[in-house]
């Protein structure tokens, strides 16, 4: 019998319990941050990238709007220029003549026009600031414009102190170079820019090269310094729209739009901050947190409360399996007293034998005349009465260990089962009369032999029949019907009883060691388990149908090739005697 | 007619002790320690009526001795001793033609009643085996 030591203590349970939470913990947390993470991950892209398209769109339109506007207005002045002789400009009365025409043709982009000359005094000025004759020499827009045919200068404060910015035309008459200067209205020019909003923080405005600001901002200046650093140090493409975000901003992380304007030299830069622009995508995101956050919970509870659950089942079933392993371990001690106890019996019975014999002997001798005189006779004979009592007393004890552990013989022949049966039936006669219980058998004659032990045999049978017997209501009394048959290359044994049946959950632990229905100290617990391990031994089966009220049938089904003679000795039939 | 035993056992100091007492109760005693030696001695003394044999013996055992004793001499009755252990061979001992049997250690009263009835029983049968002859040797003289 093989037992394992299974006693557990505390702390082996509580690893047990550890380590289930860490495993399932691991095994639904992994699965989870998975997805969690690559789900977002992707769709944090998409969305980002979904909204700097749209943006891009739009500041790409407004980029075309801007340039068209600006090349609109330079077309204007152009064709005012070149259609018109200088003549028509060295007038006072006629320049107002053609802002005003500007004004109405074109809008109220135009705030004034100005002709001057190549010393870069203003010859004449139409427009609301009485400017005069100013002097522009020293400008840096008239050195740009003399120095190419049109030229659309930055936006500056000039000599008005209000910021504008000024699309000059060179024109050439009579050898004369002369500049002729539109102001646009920086106001309304503004308003082009500003119509970009997005959002709460989503903003556009435009600088120059030099980073200055070409437009008027509400909010506050963007940082000097970022632009200088990632604007104006990249190169963009004419028609391009540059992404990238960082931490420009003093305070938080935003996202920057960069196309240029105005043949490059101008920057039209839309920025907005993140939160702002993505406040959809952070918002999903924090759902998605919080539901990470609720199912984390969640796992840990569960995890938690499974483990213990399991952990506590787990317990209750080893100490289960102890107490079994205990009574096994116990069976087995009394199995190997057992023949401990009928070796030293057998031993012993010789020598008392010869003791007796002796005693007799002496006893004999006694009776001869020489010593009937001896007047210590009577104690003689007392003394050897005592002896053959005591010898008597010793053979009792010894006979009494030995039906203790009777050895059963568990040689394997090739026996008939129908000569067993024949044999159990006999040796039951009495207790199945007593029982009020009818046997009938129905043997199938000229059956081939079993390679069988068959004192083994006898046993798995009288238990069989002790069961249906005691299954049977001795009042109502009933019939065990015991058939043979064959069947493919094994002979079958049933053995029917009409007594009470078997519930059906107990059906499956019929067969374990310890299962009993019977009450304490009636039954072991152990007859069918034996039945099982010699029928299984022999390589047959057992098994049971049943139904409760109506009767059980127990069928044997043991193979007729007597080649299985492996597996001898297994089970000893000295259990029988606990049975 | 006093009757001749033959007693068979390993243990001898059992043997001796037991044929002095038989000896004393007027039988003629012949002792063997194994199978063997009981065999031998039944060859040179055919006028053995009970075997008294122990089953269990080293080498030859009780049943194997039994059967070579009835293959042999089957008119020899054969009473077997045993240990409680080793009913069942005395069992399968009866079942191949021993008398009786007998739990060691017996009583010496039990012994003597279980061997009279033996001698009886072979007394029994040679009677019906002489007259059986008797009536073949008279049947055999009318049919001539």
């Amino acid at each position: 019998m093989k037992t394992k030591e299974i006693t557990h203590d505390e702390s082996y349970y509580h690893n047990l319990t550890r380590n289930l939470i860490v495993k399932m913990i691991i095994a639904s947390f992994t699965p989870l941050i998975l997805i969690t993470f690559i789900t977002s991950y992707k769709y944090n892209n998409a969305y980002k990238e979904k909204v700097i398209a749209h943006i891009q769109e739009l500041v790409e339109k407004h980029k075309q709007n801007i340039d068209t506007f600006l090349k609109e207005k330079l077309a204007n002045v152009l064709f005012l220029t070149r259609t018109c002789n200088i003549s028509h400009f060295d007038n006072e009365a006629l320049l107002q003549e053609k802002l005003d025409l500007l004004k109405k043709v074109y809008g109220s982009f135009f705030v004034d026009i100005g002709l001057v000359n190549s010393q870069g005094v203003q010859v004449d000025y139409a427009g609301p600031f009485k400017l005069g004759s100013v002097n522009y020499s020293q400008a840096e827009w008239f050195k740009e414009a003399m120095a190419k045919e049109y030229y659309i200068s930055d936006v500056f404060l000039g000599i008005r102190g209000l910021p504008h910015f000024i699309i000059a035309i060179q024109k050439t008459s009579e050898n004369k170079k002369w500049i002729v200067r539109t102001t646009i209205d920086f106001v309304l020019f503004n308003e082009l820019v500003k119509n970009i909003r997005i959002g709460k923080t989503g903003r556009a405005f435009i600088i120059n090269r030099k980073g200055e600001l070409q437009t008027k901002l509400q909010t506050n200046q963007p940082n000097a310094e970022i632009i200088k650093k990632y604007i104006l140090s990249r190169k963009i493409s004419a028609d391009g729209v540059q992404v990238f975000e960082g931490n420009f901003s003093s305070d938080k992380k935003s996202i920057y739009l960069v196309s240029t304007l105005n043949n490059g030299k101008w920057f039209l830069v839309f920025q907005q901050n993140e939160r702002d622009a993505f406040s959809d995508l952070y918002q999903t995101r924090n759902l998605g947190i919080i539901i990470f956050f609720l199912g984390s919970c969640s796992i840990f509870v569960m995890a938690l409360i499974l483990s213990r659950k399991m952990v506590k089942q787990i317990k209750e079933s080893d100490q289960e399996k102890e107490m079994m392993n205990e009574q096994i371990i116990e069976a087995g001690k009394l199995a190997s007293l057992g023949e401990l106890a009928a070796g030293i019996a057998h031993e012993i019975n010789n020598p008392v034998a010869i003791m007796v014999e002796e005693a007799g002997w002496m006893g004999d001798i006694l009776e001869e005349e020489e010593f009937t005189e001896s007047e210590n006779l009577k104690e003689y004979r007392r003394a050897l009465k005592q002896i053959k009592t005591q010898g008597i007393r010793c053979k009792e004890i010894t006979h009494k260990l030995l039906s203790f552990a009777r050895k059963i013989d568990s040689r394997i022949q090739d026996v008939q089962l129908n000569t067993i049966i024949d044999e159990v039936v006999g040796l039951s006669e009495k207790r199945t009369r007593y029982g009020n219980v009818k046997m009938i058998l129905d043997l199938s004659p000229n059956l081939p032999t079993v390679h069988v032990s068959p004192s083994e045999m006898q046993q798995v049978f009288l238990n069989l029949i002790n069961n249906a017997v005691d299954a049977i209501d001795a009042k109502k009394g009933g019939k065990i019907t015991i058939t043979t048959r064959i069947e493919n290359d094994r002979i079958v044994a049933d053995i029917a009883d009409t007594g009470s049946g078997i519930a059906q959950a107990n059906l499956q632990r019929i067969f374990d060691p310890f299962f009993t229905t019977k009450a304490v100290g009636k039954g072991t617990g152990l007859g069918l388990s034996i039945c099982y391990g010699i029928i299984k031994k022999i390589g047959g089966e057992i098994s049971v149908n049943s139904a409760v009220g109506k009767g059980t049938v127990f069928h044997i089904r043991v193979p007729i090739t007597s080649g299985n003679t492996e597996n001898q000795g297994g089970i000893n039939g000295d259990n029988d005697s606990f049975s | 007619m006093a009757t001749t035993i033959l007693l068979v056992d390993d243990e001898e100091g059992f043997v001796q002790t037991m044929a002095k007492r038989l000896v004393k109760r007027e039988m003629n005693v012949f002792k063997a320690y194994d199978g063997q030696e009981a065999l031998d001695t039944l060859s040179k003394n055919t006028t053995i009526d009970v075997v008294v044999l122990d089953v269990k013996m080293p080498g030859m055992d009780g049943v194997e001795t039994l059967k070579a004793i009835k293959r042999d001499y089957p008119l020899a009755e054969v009473i077997m001793l045993t240990g409680h252990a080793t009913v069942e061979s005395a069992i399968d001992g009866m079942k191949m033609g021993a008398f009786d049997y007998l739990m060691k250690p017996c009583d010496i009263e039990q012994l003597l009643t279980k061997i009279s009835e033996a001698k009886r029983k072979k007394l029994q049968q040679e009677e019906k085996i002489i007259d059986a002859q008797m009536r073949e040797i008279t049947s055999r003289q009318s049919w001539d």
